[in-house]
This record gives structure tokens, C-alpha cells and sequence, in this order.
């Protein structure tokens, strides 16, 4: 039986639902030693400022039961560096370029995005869980009108398609991703981490030299789907879910829910190979059931 | 770029040596081949709900291919490790990291190989194929040693116990003091204070000092940025000051990082 795995994110069309997480695949180089990115729908890449960060103390991670947390900080080399480096090794490959973008204020932003226009970068994830200095630090995804303003913004200077990654981190999702609707953004990914903590009972100590850090991992994934669902019911743009995706299977409840595509993260540590494993495994689901195309699956429960 | 190999390894043997301290031998296909000192592997739980690797470091290897760890029990994932015996199979990812640096030793220097606690497996290795004249430095908590018969074969040991019960009193400096020993070189894996003390002993010295760090890691192969260090230089990756433990590491020369 012939299948149709593709998908269309904002008019871009990506050869399978399946794509990396940001800040779990570096822009591909390491990875590319396990997986051959040109199999992927897109590739994610790491969190790209317009100058260089130099993230965090360490220790930087901790593993938790099912997940773990980062307070990587959003160590990043930069638009130049990351334009002159990991931009044409990405377009070595037949996949799909997604930036994700971090800044500290709606100018870093917006300098980021307009430095890729001319770039052979396909769509932009505006990672909007960052803090905003100049609001005395309050994530911008955490306040529905700042996230309406800045995606407003960025839609000014984005030449791409422009995907909000939301916070999880609100009492209501649908909230935010109304008001990214309402600010023109193109589509939604979430959900990003969920902000914890963990506390090293023999040093009597914080695990996080930051102190709390982002939960990923299959631990959040009911949450994830959950936010996906509500979400999918709640605005018209197309979604890419994610958190906690280790399977086939786990990839398959976020399409249910309503995600036209996945992104794996944590579970890349696990094993460098589950994007793979996940498109293999969502070709095999839809032999089994005979579904032809994967867009029958978008959103089929309800 | 040097080739990482992903392998379902087989437990030949493995024993406790130790306070809480184990030594397993693993049978590889490609990773026991491509090791150099210094180097680790990424080990992986059977359990689900464990997400990331344990970096271990390579204390030995064989030309056949079989891997020797030896790694103390810090939580469950090296529990579960800990359980298992000969004929069961683990998932590892190596060799990884950079190694400790053999080419650059001219004939005829002296070299100190330090190990502090669970730093002292990788010495073994480093031991074996180092040329020239190798002074063993070993710094334990107390009389439970361990690897000290097999760093003999390879070198002179010298011990420092923190309780005193066997060797030098103190630590490895002291030992090194104690002993009237000298190096032009220095090789050393173990805790970050120990790290530091050798750091200044060599400036002070004015001689070569090699130092292999540990840090939480999540990837093991230099994606994820969590195992950081900071460096005196701007850094390839990411043109702040922070090398990657993991993969511009774990061995570093001191002059070249902050600790």
C-alpha cells in the first residue's frame, strides 16, 4: 500500500511529520554521525540569538524520573557564526531548514529574523520563553499581549513563515495561542519546557546551578497532548506538537490531538536514532490501519 | 572526525573492587579498537524512565576489543549496571571525548600520571601506552584501594590516603612532596580540587599539565551544551568561553581553562 506521509507547515511542505526538537540536535553536525538528515521532515536547530550567549553556570542539566531538566542558558554562537557555519551544512541535506530564534528583547528578535531573509531557511520558531530584560524579565510567552506584540513584530521583519513556540508555563494555553493567531503568526509549536526544580538532598543543594530549569521529556507528554488538543480546538493554524516524544506511538497521540507534525527531543539522548525509529514506526501504524494519507490522522480525535 | 560507534556490549566479567566500586569488562566490536586513553563511553539504562547516559570513563582496554570500566555506584543508573553479570549486554556509544595526548611525549621525559578517587581508572590505560618514565601518583579516602596492582605493571606507584591509613597523609600533592618526586609532564583525572591544586603546581613548575574533567552531561557528543567548561580562549562552537567537556575534552591542558 502506498502511503502519504507529507505534510504542509505554513505552505512549506516537509517530506514527513517528524522533526528535531530545539536545543536537543545542536544544527545537525553531531547527530549527522547517527541519522541521515535527509530523512527528517526538517530539522530544528538550536536557539539562535544576534550575538553570541554564553548560557548558564554549570551543572547545567539533571535527570529526572521519565525526563530531565536543562538550564542550558541558550548557549549560542550567534547569526554570524551560526550563517557562515551551520546554515550551508544544513543545506548539504534534502530536509527542511526551521531556525529557532531566542532573544532578550523584541529588537534582538527581529534583528535575528530579518539577518535570514535572504537565507535558504524555510520557516522561523520564535522561541518566546525567553526573558524579557526590558519588562523586568517576565518570559514574553507568558503574558498573552506580549505574546500578540511581539509576533506582530517579527511578522514585520520575518520574510519566512513564522512559527510561535508557546510556553507551557500559563494557566491557559489557548490564551496565548489566540493572541499569536491574532498577531499573524503562521503556526504554533509547543509546547516548550515546563519550568521545575530539583533539589540534590546529599549536597543540600540545588541539582541547577540556575536553580530551576526546563522539565522535558515523556514525563511532561501528557501535558503536551493535553495543551495540543486545546489548542488545535482553539485556533485555525497548524501545529507542531512535542514534549516527551520517544515512539511511534507517542509521536501518533500528538497527531491525533491535532499536530500536523512532531518534534523529538529528550529522547535524541537516549538514542540518537528515534527520529528514525518514529518515521518508520508512523508508516508502519498507517499500513496496519490502512490509512493512505497521515492528513486522515490530524486532529481525528476529538 | 573520530568514528563513534553505537554497540549492544556483552558483559564478560564483572566484581566489585571496592567501596561501593566496580570493575566490568565489556566485549566490543569497534569501540574497544578505537579507544585511546582518556577517553568515554556513553552507557545506557535498560529503564525507560532513565533518559540519559552515564559517561564512564575507559580505564583499559584489549586489542580484541573488550572495554574495562570501573566506576562507583552514585545512583540507581549505575546500580542497575552494578547488577550485572557475565553474558548480559549493555548499550554504549564511544569511544568519545579526546584523550589524553601520547603523541607529544618525547622520549626520555618524565611524566606524573595523577589519579584522585573514581579519576584513577583512566591512569591504566594511559599507563600501558605511555613510553618513558612514569610516576603513579594515587590519591584514595582511605585503605580500600583499588587498581593499584595494575597501575605496578606499568609504572611506580606512590599512594596518598586522606585518612592516613596507608601511604602519605593528605593528598596527592603531598605525595608528590613527600616522596621528592619531579615531572616534566603531568596527566591527571580526578576532583575538581585536586584539578586546581595541580593547576598551580605546574605554573608554579612551569611544566605540562593534562587534566581530564568531569561534568553532568545529557548527548555525550557535543549537541546538547550541557557539560561546559570555561576556556581562556573564545571557543570554536559556540565564540563564548565555554569548550565542551565532552567533546573538546574531557582532557584539557591547564593553561587553557579556568577551574
Amino acid at each position: 500500500m502506498s502511503i502519504n506521509m507529507s505534510v504542509k507547515i505554513a505552505g512549506v511542505e516537509l517530506k514527513n511529520p517528524v522533526m528535531t526538537a530545539s536545543g536537543t540536535f545542536g544544527s545537525g553536525m553531531e547527530y549527522s554521525e547517527f541519522v541521515d538528515l535527509n530523512r527528517l521532515g526538517a530539522v530544528v536547530t538550536k536557539g539562535v540569538a544576534n550575538v553570541p550567549w554564553a548560557g548558564n553556570p554549570t551543572p547545567r542539566i539533571a535527570e529526572t524520573c521519565g525526563g530531565m531538566m536543562n538550564a542550558i542558558g541558550l548557549q549560542n554562537p550567534g547569526i554570524d557564526t551560526f550563517v557562515k557555519r551551520d546554515l550551508p551544512f544544513l543545506q548539504k541535506y534534502d530536509t527542511k531548514v526551521i531556525v529557532n530564534v531566542c532573544g532578550k528583547s523584541t529588537e534582538d528578535y527581529c534583528e535575528v529574523v530579518e539577518r535570514l531573509a535572504e537565507e535558504s531557511v524555510d520557516l522561523l520558531e520564535i522561541n518566546i520563553s525567553c526573558p524579557n530584560v526590558k519588562e523586568g524579565g517576565i518570559a514574553f510567552g507568558q503574558n498573552p499581549r506580549a505574546v500578540e506584540a511581539i509576533t506582530a513584530e517579527i511578522r514585520k521583519h520575518a520574510k519566512q513563515p513564522v512559527i510561535m513556540k508557546l510556553s507551557p508555563n500559563v494557566t491557559d494555553i489557548t490564551e496565548t495561542a489566540r493572541a499569536a493567531e491574532a498577531g499573524g503568526a503562521d503556526a504554533l509549536s509547543l509546547i516548550n519546557t515546563l519550568t521545575g526544580m530539583k533539589i540534590d538532598v546529599h549536597r543540600r543543594t540545588f541539582a541547577l546551578a540556575n536553580k530551576t530549569g526546563g522539565l522535558s521529556g515523556p514525563a511532561i507528554r501528557p501535558v503536551a497532548v493535553r495543551m495540543v488538543y486545546q489548542t488545535a480546538q482553539a485556533v485555525k493554524l497548524p501545529i507542531i506538537g512535542m514534549g516527551g516524544i520517544t515512539c511511534a506511538e507517542d509521536a501518533l497521540e500528538f497527531i491525533l490531538a491535532g499536530a500536523s507534525a512532531v518534534s523529538v527531543g529528550t529522547a535524541n539522548f537516549r538514542n540518537p536514532e528515534t527520529t528514525l525509529e518514529v518515521i518508520d514506526g508512523i508508516a508502519e501504524y498507517m499500513r496496519k490501519y490502512q490509512i493512505k494519507d497521515i492528513r486522515e490522522l490530524i486532529g481525528s480525535v476529538k | 572526525m573520530a568514528e563513534k560507534y553505537r554497540e549492544t556490549a556483552r558483559v564478560i566479567t564483572q566484581e566489585a573492587i571496592g567501596n561501593g566500586i566496580y570493575s566490568m569488562w565489556l566485549q566490543t566490536t569497534d569501540i574497544g579498537k578505537a579507544a585511546r586513553p582518556g577517553q568515554f563511553i556513553s552507557v545506557y539504562s535498560k529503564d525507560r524512565s532513565r533518559m540519559l547516559p552515564r559517561p564512564i570513563s575507559i580505564c583499559e582496554t584489549e586489542p580484541e576489543g573488550a572495554v574495562r570500566i570501573v566506576y562507583r555506584v552514585a545512583g540507581k543508573g549505575t546500580e542497575e549496571f552494578s547488577r550485572l553479570g557475565s553474558g548480559d549486554t549493555l548499550e554504549i556509544l564511544g569511544p568519545l571525548g579526546n584523550g589524553f595526548p601520547l603523541e607529544r611525549m618525547a622520549e626520555g621525559k618524565k611524566t606524573f600520571l595523577i589519579g584522585g578517587g573514581i579519576g584513577i581508572p583512566p591512569m591504566v590505560e594511559l599507563a600501558k601506552r605511555l613510553p618513558g618514565e612514569k610516576q603513579i601518583v594515587v590519591g584514595y579516602r582511605d585503605a580500600r584501594l583499588f587498581l593499584k596492582e595494575d597501575l605496578e605493571k606499568n609504572g611506580s606507584v606512590y599512594v596518598a590516603t586522606e585518612n592516613g591509613s596507608y601511604g602519605t597523609a593528605g593528598n596527592v600533592l603531598d605525595c608528590i612532596r613527600e616522596n621528592n618526586l619531579e615531572a616534566d609532564v603531568i596527566y591527571a583525572c580526578g576532583p575538581t580540587p585536586m584539578l586546581r591544586a595541580l593547576k598551580a603546581y605546574a605554573q608554579e613548575k612551569g611544566i605540562e599539565c593534562w587534566l581530564s574533567l568531569e561534568e553532568k552531561m545529557a548527548c555525550g557528543i557535543g549537541a546538547c551544551l550541557a557539560c561546559v567548561c570555561q576556556s581562556k580562549e573564545v571557543d570554536d562552537h559556540s565564540r563564548v568561553h565555554n569548550k565542551r567537556v565532552c567533546k573538546e575534552g574531557p582532557v584539557f591542558l591547564s593553561t587553557e581553562i579556568e577551574l
